[in-house]
């Protein structure tokens, strides 16, 4: 099923990242769009994946900044917990009394933590070459970007798998889903521990941008494992 | 940043072996682990595939198959798997699958290995050495060690202490007024005093006598004057005990001492005061002073009223952490000695026996193995000039006396009717001669049923040489007859024990799940029915299956180990059974021979599943041990 959906033909990110290389400036963000991202047409089960969830002091990309970062480098097969990073960060912005309480994450922790512009050399390597996954992409997706474009004077947008939206297509966007929804019944759940629930997985304390990378890669294999399979092509996945 | 994995941590440090691991131990290892998701009916490792990770399943359930399909185990939440493989170097021995969806964390081999040489309790889990039921078996003999009722548990307060300089006269004041009937004597310490102790105002004192009613008493006798302080009329030396000393030991003490009052010192302060009495109402519930309060009983019915004492040694007992083999043989003593104080009081009744006879009983008192939940086997072994006509009114009012007394005592009516009311089980001895020869010359299955039985016998009262010549001719006959023996052995193996636990369950050999399991039916009775095959063939006259064990260890019947064993499994086993009997009175219900798996702790789970495993393979090793003898061997005989 997922094969016949007339998805548009991959918005073409391996030319996107190929042509950002060449116009960049700054010598950080060339070597990353220069390393690329695999084709439209690798089988998920050969690429290199990076989970990735930041936790953010809002849900504004304009008004909030990002609080922490965690980074889990993994594919189809195993997620090798020694390779994951995690940097608490100090925001750009006010840290917000909701903030604090939803991510576990206080003043006085924060206080001496090191600027993003810090740690983006090592953010990046981590992302480098690998196509990240996230659990619903519109939040990594604008925060880094202009979270970078404040440091660097340049964004980045890059390819992403959000297991959120594959959890949609299921659930929101198939014909049963219409069915349900005509028939008034609430939708289904779609965050990331109703998701995981789903595919038998076990409930991990939320909101640690650590533990929420290490979930979306789990629920990530899951979904492959149950829906698609290891050979299903990149460009079906990603978005 | 340091990476931190409280949530993978936290969930492994729930199970055994890892849950006896430090966090920081945990942290290391759960910054290891690599993890991935299997669906349901999935491989995780197929056969000879190359394996170099431990599997430990954080959810879902997994299945392990022999080669052949046979079953293996079945793996929930905080299991590991693959350790078997890893352990010998070698190839994926027995291919393991996803029964459900699940998530599984794989340990590196080089952590693993790491953990098998750096911790001991890893290593013994995993069977590096040791196997995990000899383990266990050692573990509960070391926690028992520690468990010997220390005397600080008869204390009830801090002891009466009082100045030397006080007078006579104020300190039988207090001593009264304190309801007690000893006094510690304090004084300002010398140097080298014994006991010296600070007070809540950090004055030093060193304790320097005691003194007692008697002598309070023995002053007044002497005429000293209510004015002497108490000082000069306290005795030269104390005697005293730690108070981590075992009950046992402080009533010695006493004894050699010839004194009733014990004060009780933890390191060089006083705690309390011990008195004769206090130990007496401790001693109460020991299983000497039940036996002897037995035998001071003059009726059925006071024998009736001790019923609850029964429990309550038991309890205790099994509080002080006795082993199986204490227990069985307390709890079989107690047994002896009702229906032996219930023959006593029948002939007193009936008068003297027309002809001699021995009563017998046989099954787990017999073997010495008794535990709470016990019904009565009996029989009556009668001198051969014994005459129906005239003497059995007799033997039946006997026999009927102590069935009903007995039963009355707590000791259930046998259901198989194996009781010396039966006319049949009341018979002279050349008549039990005749039974035991057919039954071991001719098995039939009725006959089969009744060696399991009869076959473990002892002389409870009376002349007890009648069932010392039977268990002779067991011990010379058994042994010769090979059919005999094949069709025990065959016998032995109707009652199989379960595969494991998987989550609440019992998990059968076919895969089947039940909720609970009769640890005797499916445990301890097919051990102790495999143990008497072994010991009928090698002519031993024990009875109890651990001295059963040592006369087959003497023969060349059992592979080496294997004794040492059978010896754990049936530890293990009894002592499972026994812990939840106690834990069935001690929530007010009936004690029965049930558990549930729920009931049950992690690592005795998979100490259980080896004790299971044990057994199975035993019966496996019977049936070929004791093969059916061809028809011309039989001739032959």
């Amino acid at each position: 099923m997922a094969l016949r959906r007339s998805r548009a033909p991959a918005p073409g990110w391996p030319e996107y990242l190929a042509d950002r290389a060449g116009r960049v400036q700054h010598p950080l963000l060339s070597d990353y769009f220069a390393a690329g991202c695999p084709g439209p047409d690798t089988p998920i089960g050969e690429a290199p994946l990076v989970a990735l969830d930041i936790e953010t002091t809002g849900l504004d990309s304009r008004r909030h900044a990002i609080v922490s970062i965690g980074l889990v480098p993994f594919t189809l097969a195993r997620i090798p917990l020694r390779e994951a990073q995690y940097w608490v960060l100090k925001p750009y912005r006010e840290l917000t009394a909701t903030s604090v309480t939803l991510h576990r994450i206080t003043h006085s922790e924060v206080k001496d933590a090191p600027d993003l512009a810090d740690v983006l050399p090592e953010v990046l390597a981590g992302l480098k070459g690998r196509l990240a996954v996230v659990h619903y992409r519109h939040i990594e997706r604008p925060f880094i970007d202009s979270a970078v474009f404040n440091r660097l004077g340049e964004g980045l947008l890059c390819p992403m798998i959000d297991t959120m939206s594959l959890e949609a297509r299921l659930h929101r966007q198939s014909p049963w889903a219409r069915f349900r929804r005509w028939l008034g019944r609430p939708p289904v759940s779609i965050r990331l521990q109703a998701s995981r629930d789903r595919y038998g997985l076990p409930p991990y304390q939320g909101h640690h941008a650590l533990v929420d990378a290490l979930a979306t890669a789990e629920l990530l294999q899951a979904q492959v494992a149950n829906r698609f399979s290891a050979e299903t092509p990149l460009g079906e996945l990603w978005s | 940043m340091e990476v931190e994995w409280l949530e993978i941590r936290q969930h492994m440090g729930r199970f055994p072996p890892f849950e006896a691991f430090s966090d920081e131990l945990l942290d290391e290892v759960a910054a290891q682990v690599e993890v991935a998701y299997y669906r349901a009916d999935s491989d995780i490792f197929v056969s000879d595939q190359e394996i170099d990770v431990l599997g430990y399943v954080r959810s879902g359930a997994i299945e392990v198959r022999r080669r052949n399909g046979d079953l293996y185990d079945r793996l929930g939440e905080g299991d590991m798997f693959g350790h078997f493989s890893l352990l010998r170097r070698q190839r994926v021995r027995f291919p393991v699958r996803a029964l459900e969806d699940s998530l599984i964390y794989f340990i590196p081999d080089a952590i693993f290995q790491r953990l098998c040489e750096e911790d001991e309790q890893f290593a013994d889990f995993v069977e590096v050495e040791r196997p995990r039921l000899e383990t266990a078996v050692k573990h509960q003999k070391q926690q028992n060690d520690m468990m010997v009722t220390r005397v600080r548990k008869l204390l009830t307060r801090y002891p009466l202490m009082l100045e030397a300089a006080t007078t006579l006269q104020e300190a039988a004041a207090q001593v009264t007024e304190f309801g007690a009937s000893a006094v510690l004597v304090l004084d300002t310490p010398e140097e080298k005093a014994r006991y010296v102790f600070r007070d809540s105002e950090e004055r030093a004192w060193q304790v320097s006598g005691i003194l007692t009613d008697s002598d309070f008493r023995s002053a007044v006798a002497k005429g000293q004057a209510p004015d002497t302080p108490i000082g000069d009329v306290v005795g030269p030396w104390l005697v005293a005990i730690q108070s981590d000393e075992s009950v046992h030991e402080a009533m010695l003490t006493m004894l050699r001492n010839n004194i009733h009052h014990l004060p009780v010192m933890h390191r060089r302060g006083p705690v309390g005061i011990v008195h004769l009495s206090d130990i007496i109402r401790y001693e109460t519930h020991s299983s000497l002073y039940l036996v002897s309060n037995i035998y001071s009983q003059s009726s059925a019915e006071g024998l009736a009223r001790l019923a609850p004492d029964v429990k309550g040694t038991f309890v205790r007992m099994v509080e002080d952490g006795a082993d199986s083999r204490m227990i069985g043989s307390a709890l079989s003593t107690i047994a002896r000695s009702f229906t032996r104080r219930l023959l006593e009081l029948a002939e007193e009744e009936l008068g003297p026996p027309p002809v001699e006879y021995c009563y017998m009983a046989m099954g787990s008192m017999a073997r010495n193995e008794q535990t709470l939940v016990t019904d009565q086997d009996n029989a009556l072994v009668l001198a051969d000039d014994f005459d129906p006509e005239r003497h059995d009114d007799y033997f039946l009012a006997l026999a009927k006396r102590v069935s009903d007394g007995l039963a009355a005592c707590g000791y259930a009516y046998c259901t198989g009717d194996i009781m010396a009311t039966n006319p049949r089980w009341r018979q002279p001895l050349s008549v039990w001669k005749g039974y035991f020869r057919d039954w071991i010359q001719d098995p039939t299955p009725e006959r089969l049923l009744h060696s399991s039985i009869f076959f473990d016998l002892d002389a409870v009262y009376g002349e007890n040489s009648f069932v010392e010549q039977l268990q002779d001719l067991v011990a010379s006959q058994a042994p010769q007859s090979k059919l005999f023996l094949a069709a025990m052995a065959r016998n032995a193996l109707n009652r199989t024990p379960p595969l494991g636990f998987f989550r609440t369950f019992v998990m059968e050999k076919d895969g089947k799940h039940n909720n609970s399991i009769n640890l005797k039916r499916r445990g301890t009775a097919p051990l102790t029915d495999l143990i008497r095959v072994h010991a009928l063939a090698c002519g031993s006259r024990s009875q109890n299956s651990f001295e059963r064990l040592s006369d087959i260890g003497h023969t060349r019947l059992l592979p080496d180990g294997v004794e040492e064993k059978l010896r754990h499994a049936l530890e293990f086993l009894t002592l499972t059974r026994i812990h939840h009997q106690v834990i069935d009175i001690q929530t007010e219900g009936e004690p029965d021979n049930n558990i549930e798996p729920e009931s049950i702790s992690d690592s005795d789970r998979h100490t259980l599943k080896d004790a299971f495993q044990v057994l199975s393979n035993a019966q496996k090793f019977l049936k070929f041990r004791y093969p059916i003898p061809s028809a011309s061997e039989r001739r032959r005989r």
